[in-house]
């Protein structure tokens, strides 16, 4: 046997390790979506996020957008699914990330051979999964409940890309804020500003009403887009003139997912890494001893 | 297998002006049980975390399965065992489940003489589990959890397992039921072990060989029996002659006692040879080191 042969068949060896390694993370993900869909707390705390939801929908079916007649709950429902990853993917990740740190599940990753991949991958997979399930329920309640809300095939396309590149947009920033947080207790620190972001990214209320210092902010954001991504996929397109520019800006929405996408991806690893790299036993052990002190 | 599993030489650790070790050596052998020793504080958990790859150290030599931990990659990672003293995580898993998923990711690894992973069910059984294997882990005692983290922690069969206080916190029919586990452990699979502990008993029961560390420094090294005799090397010998009491003091009892013999023959009587406690002598020698 040459070498060419031999540092190919080690090449082979190290594929078939990381194929596995990607088939372990996604079981590892599968697993950990059915114990939250089998776990009551879970899943109460699910629904009744998603529940508010769409009683606040069906209370603002019967108003309608300024100047038409078209049901306003019908104009935010697509904004609640573009909602839904930024909530899912950011804060939701965040969460998980720093509660997994602080009670030694990421240690446990970092203990087995590939488990920080097969971690990150198990939560990319979760969160994803969980993501989509949550908007094809949104979806079809909006088909079948909310006049004007319809999929057309280039509708579709829309919807596919745009969820797509929200997963990308949103999660690696939800790693990347998830590894810089100390510890679960800042997390509510994140609440008000995540609230503040929905208010002024166009979601229940239109961005066009808003002053234009506010508009730019709002469309510095993920959210902003997604929900616009959204709004163009499943509204009938003579509603776009309710829009900035009158138009659903579909390029755009893509150039900011896709520059969200490129930042994320860009700093969660390392960012990851770094974190992960810090973390030992006697880290674990420390932050028990301060939140047994806290008495939880 | 090289018969070296670990290897340190002039180990430091520094956290900003304090040195938490202040050169450590020793060695770690293919197959030996070794009890890192010390009051807290005393650099052990340091130690061990530098062995794991899990805290960078500040100089010295150190090499786990010989490859430095700071820059060895998953395949060595696939050959150490980290038991950790777990809190709440994978709450919502259940015993199998977790132990064949945790497992799954050693099978790449599997050599002709060492198969990885375990199988989860037979593991399960070696460390007692069998009525819980489908319980969710948040619905164990804390002895269960306890045995599972060290099931976790053997998984990928280990060359070279760690555990780090391994019964802090257990009351003593815990203890009991985890040193017997160990020895099951090492007995059946002749596995090297380090492990750091606070409890001279412990070590005493566990390990091949002690190494007492104090103040972030090595200051005994031995079998427990070598450091029974090295640490307490002054006995006493009490007898009474004609119904008078004698004490006496000698650091080679059996000479001390033949002369006595010698020069008062059966007048003898209530010979006692005694060594002082161990763990007096042990607490004293730390005292001390650490002054």
């Amino acid at each position: 046997m040459n070498s060419g042969t031999l540092m190919r068949q080690v090449r082979l060896l190290r594929l078939l390790r990381q194929v596995r390694l990607v088939r372990l993370g996604v079981t590892r993900g599968l697993i950990e979506l059915r114990q939250s869909l089998t776990y009551w707390p879970d899943v109460f705390q699910n629904f009744f996020f998603s529940g508010i939801q769409i009683l606040v929908l069906f209370l603002m079916r019967g108003h309608h957008v300024p100047g038409t007649t078209f049901s306003l709950g019908s104009l935010t429902l697509p904004s609640i699914i573009g909602m839904g990853f930024a909530f899912t993917g950011m804060l939701g990740v965040t969460g998980l990330l720093t509660v997994d740190r602080e009670d030694g599940t990421l240690l446990r990753a970092k203990a087995t051979p590939g488990g920080m991949t097969g971690y990150v991958l198990g939560k990319i997979t979760m969160v994803s999964v969980t993501t989509l399930i949550g908007v094809v329920a949104t979806l079809i309640l909006g088909l079948i409940a909310f006049p004007g809300v319809h999929l057309t095939a280039a509708g579709l396309g829309t919807l596919v890309w745009v969820a797509a590149l929200g997963l990308l947009a949103t999660i690696p920033i939800g790693i990347t804020v998830g590894s810089l947080i100390p510890n679960p207790r800042f997390l509510p620190i994140f609440i008000l500003p995540f609230a503040a972001l929905t208010a002024i990214s166009g979601i229940f209320y239109p961005i066009t009403h808003l002053p234009g210092w506010l508009q730019a902010i709002g469309q510095v954001f993920p959210m902003y887009w997604l929900g616009l991504g959204m709004r163009a996929a499943l509204l009938p397109p003579h509603l776009a003139a309710v829009e900035i520019d009158g138009s659903w800006r579909l390029p755009l929405v893509f150039l900011v997912l896709f520059l969200w996408s490129v930042l994320g991806l860009s700093l969660a690893p390392a960012v990851l890494r770094r974190m992960a790299r810090h973390e030992s036993g006697s880290r674990v052990a420390e932050r028990r001893e301060r939140a047994m002190v806290r008495g939880r | 297998m090289s018969d070296v599993a670990a290897e340190v030489r002039g180990l430091r650790m520094r956290y900003g002006n304090t040195d938490v070790l202040d050169g450590i050596d020793f060695v770690v052998r293919t197959g030996e049980v070794v009890a890192l020793l010390g009051p807290n504080g005393a650099g052990k958990t340091t130690t061990i975390e530098i062995l794991e790859g899990f805290r960078a150290r500040s100089a010295g030599q150190v090499s786990v399965l010989g490859a430095d931990p700071e820059h060895a990659g998953e395949p060595w990672r696939a050959r150490l065992g980290v038991v950790l003293q777990s809190w709440r995580d994978h709450a919502k898993w259940r015993v199998r489940e977790l132990l064949h998923h945790l497992g799954a990711y050693y099978a790449p690894y599997s050599t002709a003489e060492i198969t990885r992973p375990w199988d989860a069910d037979e593991l399960i059984e070696l460390v007692g589990l069998t009525a819980q294997a489908n319980t969710r882990i948040a619905h164990l005692s804390g002895g269960q959890r306890r045995r599972l983290d060290v099931a976790i922690g053997i998984v990928g069969r280990p060359e070279l397992l760690f555990l780090d206080e391994p019964t802090a916190g257990f009351d003593p029919a815990a203890r009991r039921e985890f040193h017997e586990l160990v020895h099951r452990l090492t007995d059946r699979e002749q596995a090297t072990v380090l492990l750091t502990t606070h409890d001279l008993a412990e070590a005493e029961k566990l390990a091949d060989r002690v190494l007492i560390l104090a103040a972030g420094r090595i200051i005994a090294d031995g079998s427990p029996s070598e450091l029974a005799l090295r640490l307490s090397a002054q006995a006493e010998v009490r007898w009474t002659v004609d119904g008078q009491r004698f004490v006496h003091p000698t650091e080679d009892a059996t000479t001390f006692t033949r002369k006595l013999f010698a020069q008062y023959g059966e007048a003898v009587e209530d010979l006692e040879v005694r060594r002082p406690n161990l763990e007096d002598t042990y607490l004293e020698l730390v005292e001390e080191y650490e002054k």
